[in-house]
């Protein structure tokens, strides 16, 4: 681990902009309301694993970042990310060391979170248009959790030859 | 406390954003940043239109290319008429002092492959404040009325559609000029008209135009055209239904339309804009 953070933040930008560019891919419409929470994911992962090089900072920022994308109110995404990046850090030790059904378990409560925040602001902030459909997404990101991990693993664990997971 | 004071700047981000304007700056500096990431996506289907268009056969691009100067003979036939006619509309208005239509400018603005979210009818376009484009920037298609731009960054703009289920157009019907308001529904096929009495001289196939009092559309669009009129007793409305005139849905290309219409402007202002 010979100064570890400055070659951790290119995986962390790669993989957040290639979340960022799945969020707002064109999908049929059928499928769009199945379309994971790809920026939930991939903050919850680097929240567990990285704590001490990646915070709240980075997810409130990325939260920004997705709101600007996203064209919604400027901080919802970022309020969103925040809590449930806090609950995630609560728990990293334990999650971590989870098995992947537990683990998967776990990352449903935290997108569940995350998804309520959302539909909170947009409750409060009187934005129309919300059916039971937004549930559907934290199902789906529930379901694609484990293909994630293993993902993001490769993409950190290679730049990391000791590999503690 | 970190996560308590992170929380608390995001609640007062989207208090200051919620009437929209002041953190526009900090909207459009993201804005520009991540507009990378909206090209990479749009890339794709910019390739497969272009490759469509350079791998046509030289047969098809002929039948297109006779297609079009046939249509255009037919338009510019129907514009020799329309010149006259706006020239006459504009010494008679003229004449009445009243304020002057002048031809709106327009600007070709394509729509990106970008998804925002299922639930709304948010578009993202590829013209910013750069081209001129400014927050309530009217929209339109070769049929009507699609939209307007909520927020304008420098090289990309979003923008609502007319079917937005949080969206609202005034609107007329051309054939009495009867005054109202056509609401989305948030389906793209659907506009609403909540507002008209039970006994409202409103028919099926009525043409609706934009009224232009809002102040933010162009008058004279078309918007849409009814679908439905059933008057319900049991309520002082009727329920009037109505189908956008824009393709909402299946265009790529929308106009960015400036309007110099001056709403009550003085009457030496609307003539000299009326001798022009």
């Amino acid at each position: 681990m010979s100064e570890p953070s400055s070659r951790i933040w290119p995986t962390v930008l790669v993989s957040v902009v290639g979340a960022l560019i799945l969020t707002v891919l064109p999908l049929p419409q059928w499928l769009q309301p199945w379309r994971p929470s790809w920026i939930a994911l991939v903050m919850i992962y680097w929240l567990i694993y990285e704590p001490r090089r990646i915070g709240l900072m980075t997810a409130w920022l990325t939260g920004l970042c997705l709101d600007t994308l996203r064209g919604v109110l400027l901080g919802q995404h970022a309020l969103a990310l925040t809590i449930m990046g806090f609950v995630a850090m609560q728990f990293h030790l334990r999650v971590r060391v989870f098995p992947m059904g537990q683990q998967t378990a776990t990352v449903f409560m935290l997108v569940a979170i995350y998804e309520f925040m959302l539909f909170w602001v947009d409750g409060v902030s009187g934005e129309p248009g919300s059916d039971w459909r937004r549930w559907l997404s934290v199902l789906a990101s529930t379901a694609v959790w484990p293909p994630v991990t293993t993902v993001l693993h490769r993409m950190r664990l290679v730049r990391e030859p000791a590999g503690e997971v | 406390m970190r996560c308590v004071l992170l929380a608390f700047v995001s609640i007062v981000f989207m208090m200051l954003d919620f009437r929209a304007g002041h953190l526009d700056s900090i909207r459009h500096s993201l804005s520009l940043m991540l507009h990378p990431v909206r090209i990479v996506v749009d890339l794709p289907f910019v390739a497969v239109h272009w490759l469509g268009e350079s791998i046509a056969q030289r047969r098809e691009l002929l039948a297109e290319n006779r297609h079009l100067q046939n249509e255009k003979l037919e338009t510019s036939a129907r514009l020799q008429r329309f010149d006259a006619l706006q020239a006459e509309n504009r010494r008679l208005r003229a004449l009445m002092e009243s304020s002057a239509r002048v031809a709106d400018r327009v600007l070709v603005s394509e729509i990106m492959a970008v998804d925002l979210d299922p639930l709304r009818h948010r578009i993202v376009i590829n013209k910013g404040t750069v081209h001129g484009a400014y927050r309530g920037q009217p929209l339109l298609d070769a049929n009507g009325i699609v939209g307007q731009i909520t927020h304008a960054s420098p090289v990309s703009s979003e923008a609502v559609l007319i079917s937005d289920a949080s969206h609202a157009v005034p609107v007329e019907v051309n054939r009495n000029g009867l005054r109202t308001i056509a609401v989305g529904t948030g389906d793209a096929g659907k506009l609403s008209l909540p507002f008209l009495p039970n006994n409202a001289d409103i028919v099926i196939g009525d043409l609706l135009i934009s009224s232009g009092l809002g102040g933010n559309f162009p008058p004279g669009y078309p918007v849409g055209s009814v679908t439905q009129v059933s008057p319900d007793p049991s309520s002082s409305f009727a329920t009037v239904l109505a189908r956008p005139a824009a393709a909402l849905n299946r265009n790529r290309e929308v106009l960015l339309v400036w309007s110099t219409t001056e709403v009550g402007s003085p009457p030496s202002e609307a003539k000299e804009i009326a001798e022009r």
